[in-house]
């Protein structure tokens, strides 16, 4: 499936969550499959921490750029876009195209670097909400996402009840633990003390705060594979038969993490990055109804799918339930699924069959719902 | 499946013991079929509860609301009283914490429903007398992979429940045939169906 990013201008004020103000944005976004007459089979995938927009598919002038959740969405695939109009957006704040810290600031003339605000994800809701207004669609079958994408999935069913029929929410939480800002915030300030970051500003001086995004990215990802995960695929594995007794690389877990660091540091944006950590932290749908998940639900029109992995110690299965809780406790319609996954919080990404014909067979009853 | 419904007999009598438009929570709901059942012919809402991947994807696909957890664990997902019936359907022999269970149903539900394969059944009777473990319609397992690790006769039930504050509201005895019966119950009753309350 060849996918083609699509551009859309949105010039109008959005006023964020904030209080700042952006003068207009631009969103870039892809689709696959067709909009039926009635527009009632549009689903939205939400992206997570690292993803865009290139949900599925690959590009034409570059076949190796594989769509980030390729493995579920397609012709065919569980969510089967012979059948759904899917839509992948690139939030607001991100570095693939949609306005963001490296975009222009129409009122100085310059990109935006450190000045460029906070979103939030009810921003990226309201932000997603126009787009589908502007494609026709009034209410999608349904909203999808893994991690930060099952946030805003969930957020939708808050902050727009009538447009989801279906919320799918995977390996999610409720609101982040103070050890999940924790990690978030090492890996903030490994960027933030890079002496190449330059308060964000370091367009202007031709540079890239690349070992702060390492060092950023080595932590995330430590924290989305699990033990037991990491320890069968490098054990204490070493790269050479001895050991050096040096500061080089001696275990592969040590160059396993240096190359995802350096692959990252090369492909994103360090502002966006610290905005996108930032949007998790403040994620709390409950704070506005003094901690009562099930309150701020009180509204949804939606029905559910939870899906958490048994290994995912970054949004554990417990935060899972939390989310089934207050749904149960407002007699909406839910689902919940505890997959037995040995990956971590990276299973949501994984092609594992009982997880995967799950989704199907969810999406097979939309599918009839729809008919 | 724990045991053999009785083509499906013990459905329509469950139904007939629930109102319509009743909130349900099925704790061990297998494929969904009995929620599915109720939601069709009781316009019921509410959920199932099974751990096995397989029939939670069942589940799924029979159109329920299914939750997986494990009930040994408990219902701590749900409030008190926020369900009209709590039904365990063939599932009351199979479970390891059977007051946990019994308490925890009485606290979500107000009322409950519970059914199960009567083991004083008079063919079980015999394959006891003639020195065999029972291996019935009702009971279909050999010993050594039964998951009906709590086998259990009505006059057993009748007294747990006078000793762990459960109030029989009906008792419902079928044949092999799948009848109601009234005599001898617990020597001609296939399988039992109860609906208790709080004492």
């Amino acid at each position: 499936m060849i996918a083609t990013p699509k551009f859309e201008s949105f010039p109008g004020n959005i006023y964020l969550k904030s209080g700042a103000v952006l003068q207009g944005y631009d969103l870039v976004y892809e689709t696959y499959g067709e909009l039926n007459s009635d527009c009632s089979n549009a689903v939205l995938v939400c992206h997570a921490l690292n993803a865009s927009h290139h949900v599925a598919g690959i590009y034409e002038e570059d076949e190796k750029n594989i769509g980030w959740w390729d493995n579920l969405v397609g012709p065919g695939k569980p969510l089967d876009t012979n059948r759904f109009f899917v839509i992948g957006v690139n939030n607001l704040g991100g570095c693939h195209g949609s306005t963001g810290p490296s975009s222009i600031n129409p009122l100085t003339g310059k990109q935006w670097g450190g000045s460029f605000p906070f979103v939030t994800v009810e921003d990226w809701v309201e932000v997603q909400s126009r787009l589908a207004d502007r494609l026709g669609i009034k209410q999608f079958a349904a909203v999808m996402g893994g991690s930060l994408g099952g946030m805003q999935a969930l957020q939708w069913t808050i902050d727009k009840p009538e447009k989801v029929k279906n919320a799918i929410v995977v390996a999610a939480a409720p609101k982040l633990s103070a050890q999940n800002i924790a990690f978030n915030e090492v890996a903030r300030q490994a960027i933030t003390s890079d002496p190449e970051f330059f308060d964000g500003n370091f367009y202007e001086h031709g540079v890239v705060p690349r070992r702060g995004l390492k060092i950023a990215r080595m932590i995330g990802h430590i924290t989305y594979l699990s033990d037991d995960a990491m320890n069968k695929k490098f054990g204490r594995d070493l790269r050479e038969d001895i050991l050096k007794f040096s500061l080089d690389i001696e275990f592969q877990i040590e160059s396993y993490l240096r190359y995802q660091g350096d692959k990252f540091a090369d492909s994103f944006d360090a502002n966006t990055y610290l905005r996108i950590t930032k949007a998790l932290d403040y994620f709390d749908p409950a704070a506005s109804t003094g901690g009562d998940l099930a309150k701020a639900l009180a509204k949804s029109q939606s029905d559910y799918l939870v899906v958490s992995f048994t290994s995912d110690w970054r949004f554990s299965p417990q935060r899972s339930r939390e989310i089934v809780k207050a749904l149960v406790d407002n007699q909406l319609n839910v689902s919940y699924a505890e997959i037995e996954a040995p990956h971590g919080h990276d299973a949501f990404l994984m092609d594992d069959a009982v997880y995967h014909n799950l989704i199907r067979t969810y999406f097979d009853r939309i599918w009839e719902g729809l008919q | 499946m724990k045991a053999t419904a009785m083509n499906r007999r013990d459905y329509q009598i469950i139904s007939g013991l629930i109102d319509q438009g009743a909130r349900v929570l099925d704790l061990g709901c297998g494929d969904g079929a009995l929620l599915s059942h109720l939601q069709d012919v009781r316009k019921v809402s509410g959920y199932g509860i099974e751990l096995d991947d397989t029939k939670v994807r069942a589940s799924v696909k029979n159109g329920i609301n299914v939750v997986q957890a494990d009930l040994e664990r408990g219902l701590s997902g749900f409030n008190d009283s926020s369900f009209d019936y709590v039904i365990l359907s063939l599932t009351l022999q199979t479970v390891h914490h059977t007051e946990k269970i019994v308490r925890e149903m009485l606290r979500v539900g107000k009322q409950v429903i519970v059914t199960f394969p009567n083991f004083g059944f008079w063919k079980h009777r015999i394959q006891i007398f003639t020195g065999r473990v029972p291996v019935s319609k009702s009971l279909p397992y050999e010993w050594y992979n039964t998951p009906n690790i709590h086998v259990l006769t009505i006059k057993d039930f009748e007294m747990f429940c006078d000793t762990h504050n459960m109030n029989v509201i009906d008792r419902i005895v079928l044949n092999e045939a799948g009848n109601p019966i009234r005599a001898l119950p617990n020597f001609l009753g296939m399988l039992a169906i109860y609906r208790f309350d709080k004492k």
